[in-house]
């Protein structure tokens, strides 16, 4: 192994790491709050939401996320970084509502008809007490969508978003070290997705004790 | 109690990855030398050149054919009939900037022929032949751009190249002042361009003139401010197989078929 790889370029695969972090984090938010709200509108009493929300969804998440990520890329006038996590949101986005749409309906009815008739809305019941439930059941899948997209976020390097893997490419190009560079880019994403896993292991034991 | 155990095998099985990887490292090495190029190469009956796939005149994959075409590809093809007569049969792999230096020492291609300059930081890691081609970097602009020679790309001004060509590092050197972002490809920068991503695109003039000819409203502008003699990079270590294309490119020369190669691809 070539640590002075490492060393020498300790400074550009920081930058890299706080890029890979800072965009995997908006994403994650972004993606989530986008998510909840697809899934919601899929189950919605409404047709045209129903649609709606059907249709982004099987669009989305049936195109390959690089496609996406260049899509953001070339068709707005954004950079390479901010395009990027965009293009992720989209992507991810739609996988999250898939998994926030499978808890909900593993809620049972009789909860959302209880709900109603004590004079609830829809929007407070789904609010007040079907999504506090489904979102036990749905952390598993939410944390490996979570992981996914902080391996997805490896697209930036191809908008030149100066991610991780941007400076990568860079540092590998630049060196010829190719094998031992990417190692070292490994082990930074390892860094953040172990302790992610980590977490998600956590989280689903304490909320499974709480039941 | 159980929980410690959990952690630490978690810790281990992490520590183990890590060590994996990068004994994969340690073993590459061991397995590079191995083999002579040039009698592998007799004995498979089978040369493979490493070439463009996404390089206008250079060395451009036709979609309705699924042929790659170009000056690298009929040169390349000239020079294994030249060594070898048609006893082997010459072979394509596409490799980019990033990927044409692995794919040699791994093995997987026995020559690059890929619009590759000759550097000196390159010959410690690969054997280079004779020039094959004389190009220069240069700019390309929309036609009324603002930009018209490398002196204009001032702070604030963005440039767009590719990873792992000599042109990024370059253009870090001559205008330190301006912006660069670096794509996987030549397509890929210029797609970037036309979006309006930046606000020139360097490379090496031989492949904007390709990019100008696609589109017309771009222009090469300022001339060229570097050198780029383009050899063929082979596996470090094969002086006979090096020996043996610098002969063929000689008398390819020598023979006007050089140019006559030239001469169908590049008309400037």
């Amino acid at each position: 192994m070539d640590f002075s790889i490492l060393t020498t370029n300790m400074d550009s695969l920081l930058e890299g790491l706080k890029i890979t972090i800072i965009a995997s984090l908006i994403a994650l938010l972004g993606s989530f709050i986008l998510g909840t709200l697809l899934a919601v509108m899929r189950i919605a009493p409404f047709k045209p939401l129903n649609w709606l929300g059907t249709a982004y969804v099987e669009f989305i998440r049936n195109i390959p996320v690089l496609v996406i990520v260049f899509f953001a890329y070339l068709a707005g006038n954004f950079g390479g970084m901010t395009a990027g996590t965009i293009g992720l949101t989209i992507y991810t986005s739609a996988f999250i509502a898939e998994a926030i749409r499978a808890g909900i309906m593993s809620v049972p009815r009789g909860q959302m008809e209880a709900a109603r008739s004590t004079g609830l809305t829809y929007g407070q019941a789904m609010r007040m007490v079907i999504l506090p439930q489904a979102i036990k059941i749905v952390i598993p899948p939410l944390g490996n969508q979570f992981i996914n997209l902080v391996k997805n976020s490896s697209l930036l390097a191809v908008v030149a978003g100066g991610d991780l893997m941007y400076q990568g490419d860079l540092i590998s190009a630049k060196t010829y070290v190719t094998f031992d560079t990417y190692v070292f880019v490994a082990l930074f994403y390892l860094i953040l997705t172990i302790p992610l896993s980590l977490g998600v292991g956590y989280l689903e034991k304490r909320l499974a004790r709480s039941n | 109690m159980f929980k410690t155990k959990k952690f630490v095998t978690m810790a281990l099985v992490t520590i183990l990855a890590a060590l994996f990887l990068a004994g994969c490292g340690g073993d590459k090495a061991s397995n590079e030398s191995s083999k002579d190029v040039l009698a592998q190469i007799k004995e498979d009956k089978k040369i493979v050149f490493g070439v463009k796939h996404d390089t206008r005149l250079f060395g451009l994959k036709n979609p309705s054919t699924g042929e790659v075409e170009g000056f690298d590809i009929d040169l390349s093809k000239a020079l294994a009939e030249e060594i070898f007569g048609k006893d082997v049969k010459p072979e394509f792999v596409e490799v980019t900037s990033k990927t044409r230096v692995g794919l040699l020492n791994n093995g997987k291609v026995d020559a690059v022929v890929a619009t590759m300059t000759i550097t000196e930081e390159r010959k410690k890691e690969v054997d280079f032949t004779d020039v094959y081609f004389d190009a220069g970097q240069s700019l390309l602009v929309k036609k009324g751009s603002k930009i018209q020679s490398i002196e204009d790309l001032k702070k604030g001004t963005t440039v767009l190249a590719v990873k792992g060509s000599t042109s990024s590092i370059n253009i870090r050197e001559k205008a330190p002042e301006t912006t660069v972002l670096e794509f996987e490809n030549y397509a890929e920068a210029f797609t970037a361009l036309k979006a309006g991503k930046g606000d020139a695109l360097t490379t090496d003039d031989s492949i904007l003139y390709g990019m100008a000819e696609e589109d017309p409203s771009y222009e090469l502008v300022g001339g060229t401010f570097t050198e780029e003699p383009y050899g063929i990079a082979v596996k470090k270590g094969n002086k006979e197989l090096v020996d043996e294309l610098n002969k063929a490119l000689k008398s390819l020369k020598d023979s006007g078929k050089y140019d006559e190669i030239k001469d169908k691809w590049i008309k400037n």
